[in-house]
This record gives C-alpha cells, structure tokens and sequence, in this order.
C-alpha cells in the first residue's frame, strides 16, 4: 500500500479521502455477504426492529381484545394463523407485538448496562490501585450470585413492570461489561502507543480519553450486540416466572407463562412464542459472531 | 567545544518491588554536547533504556525513585520536575524514537491525526499550518506522497514506513535532544540501512543532538560520534568513536568488538562472551564484570575499579591502573 512507487498522488487529495472510506464501507458490506450467517442475523433483526415499529399497523387483530368463543383454536383456523390462547386472543398478533417488548428490553438494558460497566471497567482498568480492588470485588460478589436470581430479587424489591424490569437486568448485566472493558482497558495501557503518545506530552487524562476509549469501540460494540440476546432471554425467564412484564401487554415470556397450562392440549401456545425467543436469540448471536470476526483484527489473522 | 545539551551525573535509579529494591543503574555519567550523536552500547538488560527512560522522566513513578544524581538537559535539572512541567518537555524539547513501529502508532487515528498531537500540545497553529508542517515533515523522512499519507491509518503501512512516521513525530517539534532507543531492531536489514541514513541526515543539520541506544556496534559505528558502553548499569568505557574501535580498553569492549561477525573471514565459531549479564541485585563486591572477564585478576574480585581516564577516554578497569601496567 504505502510503497514508494509513485511520487505524485494520483488522486487529488481530497477524493482520496473519500475513496479510502468507500472501500472501507464496501469492505465491510462485502465480507457480510460473503457470510450467510451474519447476512442471516442481520435478515432476522431487521424483522424484529420492523415488527417492534410496525406491530400495531401489521398485527391483523387486537392482540388484547379478548373472544371467549374463540378460544383455544388451532392454528389456521377461522383467519388466525397461528390460532387463539384461552381467551380467544389471536396469538400471531400477540407474538408480533411482543416483540416490541424484547427490542425494548434488550435495547435499553445494554445501553444501561453496557454504560455502567463500561465506566467502571474504565476506572477499574486504568486507575488500578486500591480503586480497582475495590469494584472487582464488588464484581465478584456479584458474579457468585445466580443471574436470574439476583434479577428476580432485585424485581421483587422495585414491583414488576416495564421499567423496574430494565433497571434489575441492567444491574445484574453490568458486572460482565466492566469486567471486559476491565481487561481491555489493562493490555491497552501497557501498549507501546501510549508510551510514545505519553513521550510527546500528552497527559494522563488524555490519554484516556483521546487513546484508551477510542480503542474500547470495537470490544463494546461486539459484546453489546452478544449481550443484548441474552437480555433478552433473561426477560422472557422473568416474565415467565411471574416478575416482569405483567399481562395482558403481550410479552414472550408471559404468553409463555400463560401457555403452559394448556400444554397438552393447546402445543400452539408454548410452541410459537418459544420459536420467536430461538429465533430471535440466534438472529443477534449470529450478527455479533460475525461482527466480532469482522471487527477483531486478532480473529482476523492480522 | 560546544556546549553540552544534556549532562547525567553520578545517576543511580532504584526500583521498588514490593519490600525488594533493586538498583539496574549504578552509577551513569556522561555528557552530550549540542549537534553530537552519543551511542549507548551493551547487552540486554545493561540499563540502557532505563536511562533514557529517566531522562524522558517516563520511569515509573510509584516503584521507580532516583535516591541521586543529576541529569541537566540545556541547564534544568530534570529529576526533580513536576508531571505538568515534565509534558512540557517531552515531544517538545526532547523527544523519542521507539524500538517497535508496529505498535507504536495508535490503530483507531490516521497518520495526520496523530502527527497533529504533539503540535497541538506544543505550537499555537491553524489547522492550514499544521497540516502544512506535517507534510513538511513527513516530506523530510522521505515519505512518498504524504498528502495520502496523513489520511491512512498505520495499518496500511510497512514497518519502515512506519518507523519513518514516528521519526517525523520525534521531530515535529524541532526538538533539541532526540532519544532513539534501539530505532532499527525490529526492522530488516535494507529498512535498517535506510532508516540509519535518514537518521544520519537529520542529526548532521543544525544543532541535533541523538543519544541512540543500540546494541549493534555496527551501527554505532556508522552513526556516533562519541561511544558510551554500559554494563549492568556502570558505565564501563566511553570514547570518542575511532578512538573506541582502535583501542578499546575495558575487557567487555573488547569481547563485543570481537564478537561482531566480520564479512571477510569466515571464521569456524563465532566468538560470545560467556555468561550472562549480572541481575542487579547479584553484584555484591569487585568489578561487575569480573565472573566474565577473560582477563580477570585477583584484585578485580575484590575491589570495584575507579575511572580511570586519558585524553577523555574513560574505562573502569584496573588493567588500565598504572600499578598493573597499561595493557594495549
């Protein structure tokens, strides 16, 4: 690239700017078509963003207007395809609104979480010292706790719903991103960049700043899209068990709940939306899998 | 004679691990005068990064403390600065070149963000003059089309570019001491020879002065114009470059010129010194080269030798006493 074959630029200066970001651009959009895994999660979260946005104009009924004598049909029956729960709500309808509720939670719990355990990675990393022994055993208290468990105390303590669900999966979840970033943060202080940027004068604050977070990026990006299925998942187990999101807002986890009483004799009512949580968990790992190789210049073999 | 640009005197640096303290440098003196190349010589772990090290005040500073000494760059003692004071210095009047130029760029910033850094820092410009004096620069190293250059990010560039990238920045601020610690180890050998004659270059205008650190006495030779060789953290001899290589005095001298590989003898072993350099905290009493010594007599086990001095060539060996008779 950088040989010294020609002494006039080619290309004036300015284009060359542009050029050389295009192609980054298409680089990055060729290596995802050159994967059908990754083209396959990010097939699966486009639908789930535009069902989350879309859902109350596609959902061909009221997810909660209850039809007693419809109750419990089998899937393709009388117009519901993916047939009625046992209040004679369509259930295709229902699944598609909750989705809207999985975007939303696995949304804004990384971005909380993801926030909080950066910070404190950040601070852990870089400060060392008596600072950093003192988060990482706070991590590791935590860590000892079962994940579901502590989420579930944690609801318990706030009452269920919509936000309290976010705020205690976003205080189990965080531990895992400051003890990433934790890690980061260590092997890049130690760099010889920093070094040689230490030598032209830069402070220490900048150097956190200007040549440590920077490089944080690409980890926060890759663990932030593997992060959020498990939310995801996590929220469903919580509604499942009763915390959480409470009916009749249509979730996963409790239409999962609901279901299970009829599992014998209604397959459709635990079958569906443990698909759409599969589905879903899998479309995201996938999407972070090939985002990590792509990202991670280590996995790339560079 | 010119006035000297930076004076180390009689500097000992300790380091501190745990309830353990271990000294990796005795005792260093020695001078370099504006517009001279100063090599420093010896083995690994003879404590020649760590002086250059401390006179860029990057020991670190809760296990590392300088318990004496000096070190006077352009008359301002520098052991005693203040952090704030010290960034000051550093990128501006004294710079460094590192050994690695594959890691020591910053991956996520382009070749002209990163040049731009120390300018910010040290020189009130505009943006147009920034640009401007990076292209200079970078134009100076030999960097071929450096209108590209500084939109490219050091991913895609070779070594020897790259280490050309961080002579630039070394240089950006027109420093009056740069420190290029071992700057062509790690590249091969036809980017070493470019990269030592760039350096030649830009140390013989105006009044650059280089300390090059450097275990590769061929190098020294080509570049220096006054040698100090240092063994576990003593220095052993100093000299003026022909003088050093005519006449090397100190027993260690002696070994490394000897075990240089010469290209027209093929010689059926080539010549090592035995052993290995002492840890610090394994000298105890006598000459600390004295277990390696070819020529070791009893008095070196016992005594440490004195500076002896001629003509300013200085060796610490007591063959050079005149109780025991100068051997030549």
């Amino acid at each position: 690239m950088a040989s010294s074959i020609p002494n006039e630029p080619l290309i004036p200066e300015d284009d060359s700017l542009a050029f050389s970001q295009k192609t980054k651009a298409a680089e990055f959009f060729t290596s995802l078509l050159h994967s059908w895994t990754g083209l396959l999660g990010v097939a699966i979260i486009f639908i789930l963003l535009f069902l989350s946005i879309f859902g109350h104009w596609i959902a061909p009924y009221d997810p909660v207007k209850t039809e007693l004598t419809a109750k419990l049909l089998p899937p393709l029956t009388d117009g519901h395809l993916l047939g009625t729960d046992h209040l004679g709500r369509d259930l295709l309808s229902r699944i598609i609104l909750g989705a809207r509720i999985s975007v939303i939670i696995g949304l804004s719990t990384v971005l909380i979480a993801g926030l909080i355990g950066t910070v404190i990675g950040i601070i852990s990393g870089f400060f060392r010292g008596w600072i950093d022994i003192v988060l990482m055993r706070l991590v590791d208290v935590q860590l000892s706790f079962p994940f579901i468990l502590l989420v579930l105390i944690i609801n318990a303590v706030l009452g269920a719903g919509l936000k309290n669900i976010i705020i205690s999966l976003a205080i189990g979840g965080w531990v895992i991103f400051a003890r990433v970033i934790r890690s980061e943060v260590l092997a890049l202080r130690e760099k010889d960049f920093i070094q040689a940027a230490v030598a032209t004068g830069v402070s220490r604050f900048e150097i956190l700043i200007k040549h440590i977070v920077p490089n944080l990026f690409t980890p926060m990006i890759i663990l932030a899209s593997l992060q959020i299925s498990s939310f995801i998942i996590a929220e469903a187990s919580v509604s499942f068990l009763g915390f959480g999101v409470q009916p009749p807002t249509p979730a996963w986890g409790n239409m999962l709940s609901e279901g299970k009483d009829f599992i014998f004799s209604a397959w459709w009512l635990i079958t569906f939306p443990g698909l759409a949580i599969i589905i879903t968990a899998l479309g995201i790992n996938l999407f972070g899998d090939w985002l990590r190789d792509t990202l991670d210049p280590k996995i790339k073999g560079k | 004679m010119a006035e000297s640009i930076l004076e180390i005197k009689d500097l000992k640096i300790q380091f501190q691990n745990g309830k353990h303290i271990v000294q990796p440098i005795r005792e260093v003196s020695f001078q370099i005068k504006a517009g001279q190349t100063v090599g420093i010589v010896g083995e690994s772990g003879s404590g020649k990064s760590v002086t250059s090290l401390a006179v860029m005040g990057l020991l670190p500073d809760r296990i590392s403390s300088i318990p004496s000494g000096e070190i006077l760059f352009d008359g301002k003692e520098l052991t005693k600065l203040k952090e704030k004071e010290w960034r000051k210095i550093r990128g501006n009047e004294i710079s460094m070149i590192f050994q690695e130029p594959m890691t020591s760029l910053n991956p996520v910033f382009t070749i002209g963000q990163q040049l731009s850094e120390p300018l910010k820092r040290h020189r009130q410009l505009s943006n147009k003059e920034q640009k401007a004096a990076i292209i200079k620069v970078l134009k100076q190293v030999g960097i071929p089309r450096p209108e590209q250059i500084i939109h490219e990010y050091p991913h895609q560039l070779s070594g020897g570019m790259r280490q050309r990238v961080m002579i630039s920045m070394a240089l950006l601020c027109e420093p009056k001491l740069m420190i290029a610690d071992e700057p062509t180890t790690a590249l091969d050998v036809t980017i070493q020879a470019q990269i030592l004659s760039l350096l030649k270059k830009i140390t013989s205008k105006k009044d650059r002065s280089l300390m090059l650190i450097t275990h590769d006495l061929g190098v020294v030779a080509e570049m220096c114009d006054w040698v100090v060789v240092m063994y576990a953290g003593v220095i052993v001899e100093s000299a003026e470059v022909n003088e050093l290589f005519d006449r090397p005095l100190h027993p260690y001298t002696r070994g490394l010129i000897q075990s240089l590989p010469s290209n027209n003898e093929r010689k059926s072993k080539l010549y090592a010194i035995q052993g290995q350099v002492p840890k610090p905290e394994q000298v105890k009493q006598g000459c600390i080269f004295a277990n390696r010594c070819p020529l070791a007599m009893e008095k070196c086990f016992q005594e440490s030798p004195p500076a002896f001095q001629e003509d300013g060539h200085l060796s610490k060996c007591w063959l050079q006493s005149s109780d025991e008779g100068v051997v030549r």
